[in-house]
């Protein structure tokens, strides 16, 4: 539904999105994750058409943003980045200028307004002035007129940026409950949330796209991926490394960062656990933690990210 | 056409959910009143007209316009609504001609609000009421030229103090081109062509033209193409500089 080809955006010298290409499609929620001034925005913003590519388009449900602005924008809810909204108008007001603005009036309006606002929980703040309101609010209000036209294809600059921890889970569920009808894009740079929300990521640094894949798979490149983190009384930390490193499977064994014992980091993310079992049964020591790791998207996100700017140290952040 | 109306509805309901409304409108009918009774001398003058009330519309408007346009886009730039408002579906020309009409509107509320001034005159003579209806229609489309200008500025800034004295910089050089001063310094060195410019670009000539009574087909050509100009540049503008 929604395809980005090759787009590429300059700022004068400055290249803040480098050949960037993907399509997502209906039920997906893709999670554009990188660090600050990689180009986040500004793809998002091509995509919406608020920015002109310097090459390449956006294809958003068969209409091309470049070539047929108009019909490409009605396909699009697109929350930008800090939910702007006008700030001496109340909910009310603004969610019923978006309507009119989005084709709908008199009964129309109201009930589509009506339902937005049950589903985003706004009732209680509907007729307050935009800018007496709470960042969590204003968030959702700017939510909330994104889905006014119940679009098929939605984009959130940083939809919990910001928010609380009660209000990041009403979000998100917001985003879940919405996934199988619409195509979705969230930008963020929080992995919490690409692991909660998100069906796919596309890592970006410097304008150009990293890694594309699942979250689980992008964590299974994680060092931590298939680690085990393991404790046992009956002998010290030092004999416990000295053995485990003895196994074959093993790679490397360190004291876990956090205090909770021992991290055992098998070669080649191969499955350990049978091994270090087997291992603390031969040496009749008493098992108090066995545990095997995820894998962990920041490390990933660190690896990927530090890696390219490494390769590419002259390409300045947008 | 609907969402120029749309748009028009939002910016003018939004002028007066600020004070600014209500302050314009009072700061403009005690300025034009001072103005035409202690400057003008409208009663000294034994005249039933409202020459000296007209008289000096374009320079109360050098302040007042400015005031009004400099939020147009200067604000959305500012708080960020522009990257908003400009991925909503609606084209250029849409969202410039619904502001630039919400400000106009705005304005001629304000100048309708002057009509004590010419119940005055009706009570104390008979004045030519024709000429003073083509004089309100001058002063409109002075009004709306002006902010036109002042729309323009302001899609070029998120600043509006920078936006206001911009717009009443280039207001006064279209103001005060035709004066008496600036005629008579380039009088006698410069080429006529010259002066002609001068007297052709300048609001006061065309304005006070239309004062006289005369609403002649040049005079009212020329308020439009100088809207019409500015709004195209403002569309133009704001296509070019929306993302910086």
């Amino acid at each position: 539904m929604l395809e980005i080809h090759h787009l590429v955006k300059h700022f004068g010298t400055l290249i803040a999105v480098d050949d960037v290409s993907f399509a997502v499609a209906r039920g997906e929620v893709l999670g554009f994750l990188g660090p600050n001034g990689a180009g986040k925005s500004t793809t998002m913003k091509m995509i919406t058409g608020f920015v002109p590519p310097t090459l390449g388009t956006a294809v958003i449900c068969g209409h091309d943003i470049t070539r047929a602005p108009i019909a490409a924008k009605r396909c699009i809810g697109y929350l930008p980045e800090g939910a702007p909204a006008y700030p001496d108008m109340t909910a009310a007001e603004f969610l019923d200028f978006i309507a009119h603005i989005r084709g709908f009036s008199g009964r129309e309006a109201k009930r589509r307004i009506g339902r937005i606002v049950e589903t985003i929980h706004i009732a209680e703040v509907l007729h307050q002035p935009i800018e007496t309101l709470s960042k969590g609010y204003r968030r959702r209000v700017g939510v909330a007129q994104a889905l006014l036209h119940d679009p098929q294809i939605l984009i959130l600059d940083e939809p919990t940026d910001g928010l609380d921890p009660n209000q990041k889970y009403e979000m998100r569920k917001i985003i879940e409950d919405m996934r199988p009808n619409k195509a979705i894009v969230i930008s963020t740079h929080l992995l919490e949330e690409v692991e909660a929300v998100c069906s796919r990521a596309i890592i970006i640094a410097h304008g150009r796209i990293l890694a594309d894949a699942t979250p689980s798979e992008l964590a299974r490149r994680s060092r931590h991926h298939n680690a085990v983190r393991f404790a046992a009384s009956g002998a010290t930390d030092a004999q416990l490394c000295a053995e485990l490193q003895r196994l074959p499977a093993v790679a490397a064994v360190d004291a876990a960062r956090d205090g909770e014992g021992l991290l055992i980091f098998p070669r080649g993310g191969q499955d350990i656990v049978a091994d270090v079992a087997d291992l603390a049964r031969v040496h009749r020591w008493q098992v108090t933690l066995l545990r095997v790791e995820q894998g962990r998207l920041d490390d990933v996100f660190r690896e990927i990210t530090t890696a390219a700017s490494e390769s590419a140290p002259f390409a300045a952040a947008a | 056409m609907r969402n120029v109306l749309t748009i028009f509805r939002r910016e003018f309901v939004g002028y007066f959910t600020t004070p600014l409304a209500y302050v314009f409108i009072v700061i403009f009918l005690v300025m034009a009143g001072m103005l035409t009774f202690f400057v003008g001398n409208f009663f000294g003058r034994g005249q039933a007209d409202l020459q000296p009330f007209f008289m000096f519309h374009p320079w109360l408007y050098l302040v007042l316009i400015p005031a009004l346009s400099m939020r147009l886009w200067a604000e959305e730039r500012r708080s960020g609504t522009i990257e908003l408002f400009l991925t909503l579906p609606i084209r250029m020309i849409e969202a410039v001609v619904g502001k630039f009409l919400a400000a106009w509107c705005f304005a001629g509320i304000a100048l309708a609000l002057t009509f004590p001034f010419w119940l005055t005159v009706n009570f104390l003579g008979h004045p030519d009421n024709g000429v003073i209806l083509a004089s309100y229609i001058g002063s409109f489309l002075l009004a709306g030229a002006l902010l036109a200008i002042g729309a323009c500025v302001s899609a070029l800034t998120k600043n509006q103090i920078i936006a206001f004295v911009v717009t009443a910089a280039l207001a006064f050089i279209f103001t005060a081109a035709g004066s008496p001063a600036v005629l008579g310094a380039l009088q006698g060195w410069a080429p006529q062509w010259l002066i002609d410019g001068f007297t052709q670009i300048s609001f006061v000539s065309h304005f006070s033209a239309i004062t006289r009574g005369v609403i002649d087909v040049r005079d009212v050509f020329y308020f439009a193409s100088v809207i019409i100009a500015f709004l195209c540049a403002n569309a133009i503008l704001i296509d070019l500089e929306k993302a910086e």
